[in-house]
């Protein structure tokens, strides 16, 4: 990659370590949501007693705040973009958007949860409720962790502390905030699109 | 590097201790963390060994009154999560760690403070589990936790299960943190011409593990957080009086347990690989096949899991299919078997400690991969579904197989560590004892099971007629134990008496032994330039016209020794650090605060957070 012309990775396969790292880790993650996903599956129609997912979903709602999480991967590449450039005021620009819409998707969700629990949806009512909570919510914690490093670059650049020699830390944050996206892209389908 | 230490603040300014405990406590150098690894592991093993006497002092008589049913069911619990997470995985990190730096050339792991977040975690998680005997009572629903009867109100009530769900989630969070390590170690981090093909059999089975553990560990990892929100948080995932499935658990579960027996039983075939050629001065036979067939062992590790449910009632199409898998899977496993008798046959064999336990693991897994093959035929399965059968199955491939190689990859390679080889007479002494002990242990639960003497129960009475054989297994454990006893004299002897190591005490083939025992902490003061598989054997001997080795008069390894002595200022070396170890501490604190008061668990996750960000915004000299 042009940017990267300083990182020179001396490695037996050309690829820097932390990059195959967090491939490797990605990898893990899939087995991650797989094994969450497959539960809701095997549980979707089986909870004996509603409310059940019809009742509370709110299709609309989520799919704008889905669009918001995936207009985030398109901030994330453009800041990506921008340190490669050596464009560090746009680099904190797009690293605060991604960060911000991020929060707007973690903040629906924490207002979608407590509607839910309004309606008499909780953890313990039933197996939708117990399998929907714990794979959505291991997905938010995810984006939460994203949106902690995506605030950290923004400081670290701040403090003159991200020269464009290291927009290889970008890559690794920006490889995690896509990987969530796309966790979520199968997520809103499976979970919410397809009628149980 | 010290002038990027200054324009930082204090706070993140990198320790420096090269001796004493803080050194410990901050190193990052894989030598150091691998005998971390393996004195703690040793530590567990002797735990888990008394557990086991315990139970078979219980067993040894019909209507044993010497523990009572509550403490059986927490004792042979603990014995196998201890024997699994933090015996043999551990153990087997150990190896990796020390060894597969200084087998590829390198000079360190790709990751060296994840590598020591990997130890704290697996010690403090270790601690965790261990601490619940203290704290109401340790887990007591077997090693595999069974949910229903894991996550019901009221089936196992107290802490224990509890404890279970998070104390293997945090050891688990080290195996996954080490699977990423030495992938990317094995991958990126090899000498120059060090090709895949060409790496060592232990490198290429610690990759395959590698990989096996970062796909089984989120599994086991999401079985876990759901059995735990379960008794934590009223979650219905396993309770069938809410439709949930009472076979979820076990397919999760068994989705990592499969993949987890090769996790534990490939780095034992890798160290045979091993030690077997340099004992037979022979190149090892087939190693093509021996590598094909462990990648092989890898994959279909994971379409053979339902054999562990066959009475589970999942119907005869399942039944057929993963039977016909399982049998498969002996196919790459019988490929290795032949490849090692190969290996020695026409070979000039050297009978030292090493070699007696590759064989003894040769001669005991085989008989444990055939009562496998058993289990695989259905009927013959439910016949032997938790019954001792079943329990004498798995100790010989896993304490049969697993331990024996791992102690003949200890005496091989302990020379290596600590710089002294350890008594021949004495290790041979505890290999004969040990194989002894061990067939009189174990043997007899084979057809102690096939008369029907089921697992887990806490006593049999007298009218069985279990009792002599019961007795014949007991004084075999002790047997064992003594065995254990006679290498632990071994090692301590050998650390002040035993003979001086040099570099390659065994006329060895392989990159560790061409540098000096103990190795400098840089390891290579030259990264090797690499020709050929069994890089050293072929810098010592080249082959005559019949084939026969004949010594190389100048050995590349000369020209190295002045220089060794040296401190080779011009290595950069990572330097250590103490957020890995800050990083660790949280976790257990966050296990704590959830089972007693939440807040704690806040606190927890703060400490771990507090080490994360430390990690990432100290200064990098390595970078």
């Amino acid at each position: 990659m042009a940017g990267d012309a300083v990182q020179v990775p001396h490695t037996a396969t050309g690829l820097d370590n932390r990059k195959l790292g967090m491939w490797a880790f990605l990898g893990s993650e899939c087995l991650f949501f797989g094994s969450l996903i497959a539960t809701y599956l095997l549980y979707r129609g089986r909870s004996v007693q509603g409310p059940f997912p019809e009742d509370v979903y709110d299709i609309p709602y989520t799919s704008v705040s889905s669009f918001v999480l995936l207009m985030s991967s398109l901030t994330m590449v453009l800041a990506l973009n921008a340190i490669q450039r050596g464009d560090h005021r746009r680099l904190r620009a797009w690293l605060l958007a991604t960060a911000l819409l991020g929060i707007t998707f973690v903040g629906g969700q924490v207002f979608e949860f407590t509607v839910f629990v309004r309606e008499g949806l909780t953890l313990s009512r039933n197996l939708f409720g117990s399998s929907f909570f714990v794979l959505t919510g291991f997905h938010g914690a995810h984006v939460t962790v994203g949106i902690l490093m995506l605030l950290t670059l923004y400081g670290m650049s701040l403090a003159g502390r991200l020269p464009s020699e290291r927009a290889l830390r970008v890559e690794l944050v920006g490889l995690y905030w896509h990987f969530v996206d796309i966790v979520w892209i199968v997520i809103f389908t499976v979970v919410y699109l397809i009628p149980s | 590097m010290a002038s990027v230490a200054v324009t930082r603040p204090s706070f993140f300014r990198r320790p420096r201790a090269t001796t004493g405990l803080a050194a410990w406590l901050t190193t990052v150098d894989h030598k150091r963390i691998g005998i971390l690894y393996g004195a703690t592991a040793f530590v567990f093993f002797l735990l888990g060994g008394i557990e086991a006497l315990l139970l078979r002092i219980q067993l040894a008589q019909p209507n044993g009154a010497f523990l009572d049913a509550d403490t059986y069911n927490q004792v042979f619990t603990m014995h196998g999560l201890t024997m699994i997470f933090l015996v043999v995985m551990p153990l087997s990190s150990a190896f990796f760690n020390y060894l597969i730096p200084l087998q590829i050339g390198a000079r360190d792991v790709a990751f060296p403070r994840l590598n020591a977040f990997s130890y704290w975690v697996f010690l403090v998680g270790g601690i965790f589990l261990y601490s619940s005997f203290f704290l109401g009572g340790a887990p007591n629903g077997g090693w595999f936790g069974y949910a229903p009867l894991s996550s019901g109100e009221g089936f196992l009530p107290g802490t224990g299960m509890t404890y279970y769900s998070i104390g293997l989630q945090i050891v688990g969070v080290a195996s996954l943190a080490s699977a990423v390590n030495f992938i990317v170690t094995i991958l990126n981090e090899r000498a120059p011409g060090m090709s895949l093909m060409r790496m060592p059999v232990f490198t290429w089975m610690t990759l395959v593990v590698s990989f096996l553990l970062l796909f089984a560990m989120p599994v086991i990892a999401i079985a876990l957080f759901e059995l735990g929100f379960d008794r934590l948080f009223g979650t219905l995932f396993f309770n069938p009086a809410a439709g949930g499935d009472a076979l979820l658990w076990q397919h999760l579960f068994w989705l990592f347990g499969h993949p987890e027996v090769y996790i534990l039983i490939l780095p034992a075939m890798g160290i045979v690989s091993e030690v077997l050629p340099t004992f037979s001065r022979k190149p090892l036979f087939g190693y093509a096949a021996v590598v094909f067939s462990g990648i092989a062992i890898g994959f279909m590790g994971w379409g053979v899991w339902a054999h562990h449910m066959f009475t589970t009632g999942l119907g005869p199409v399942a039944n057929t299919a993963f039977a016909l898998s399982t049998m498969f899977i002996a196919v790459p496993t019988g490929v290795k078997i032949f490849n090692w008798l190969g290996t020695m046959w026409g070979g000039s064999i050297r009978f030292t400690s090493p070699m007696l336990f590759a064989i003894g693991f040769v001669a005991m897994f085989i008989i444990g991969g055939l009562s496998g093959v058993t289990h695989a035929i259905v009927p013959s399965d439910f016949q032997q579904q938790d019954t001792y059968y079943v329990v004498a199955h798995f100790h010989y491939v896993l304490f049969g197989g697993a331990i024996f190689g791992l102690f003949s990859g200890a005496y091989y390679w302990l020379p290596k560590v600590t710089g002294r080889v350890l008594s021949e007479g004495l290790g041979k002494l505890h290999f004969w004892l040990m194989l002894i002990g061990f067939n009189l242990t174990f043997a007899p639960m084979h057809w102690l099971g096939l008369q029907g003497m089921p697992r887990r129960y806490y006593t049999y009475p007298e009218e069985a007629g279990w009792g002599f054989w019961n007795l014949i297994e007991t004084v075999g454990s002790f047997v064992i134990a003594a065995s254990i006893l006679v290498f632990m004299v071994n090692l301590v002897r050998s650390m002040s008496r035993g003979r001086e190591a040099g570099a390659d005490p065994w006329d060895a083939r392989t990159l560790e032994w061409s540098i000096p025992s103990p190795p400098p902490h840089y390891n290579f003061a030259e990264i090797p330039d690499v020709r050929h598989r069994d890089e050293l054997w072929h810098r010592k001997y080249a082959e005559d016209e019949r084939g026969r080795p004949v010594p190389v008069v100048a050995g590349a390894e000369h020209h190295d020794e002045a220089d060794d002595e040296e401190e080779h200022p011009d290595i950069h070396m990572p330097d250590p650090s103490y957020f890995p170890l800050l990083a660790a501490l949280g976790l257990p604190v966050i296990g704590y605060g959830l089972i007693y008061f939440w807040p704690v668990a806040v606190v927890g996750g703060l400490i771990t957070l507090a080490g994360l960000f430390g990690w990432s915004l100290e200064p990098v000299a390595e970078e």
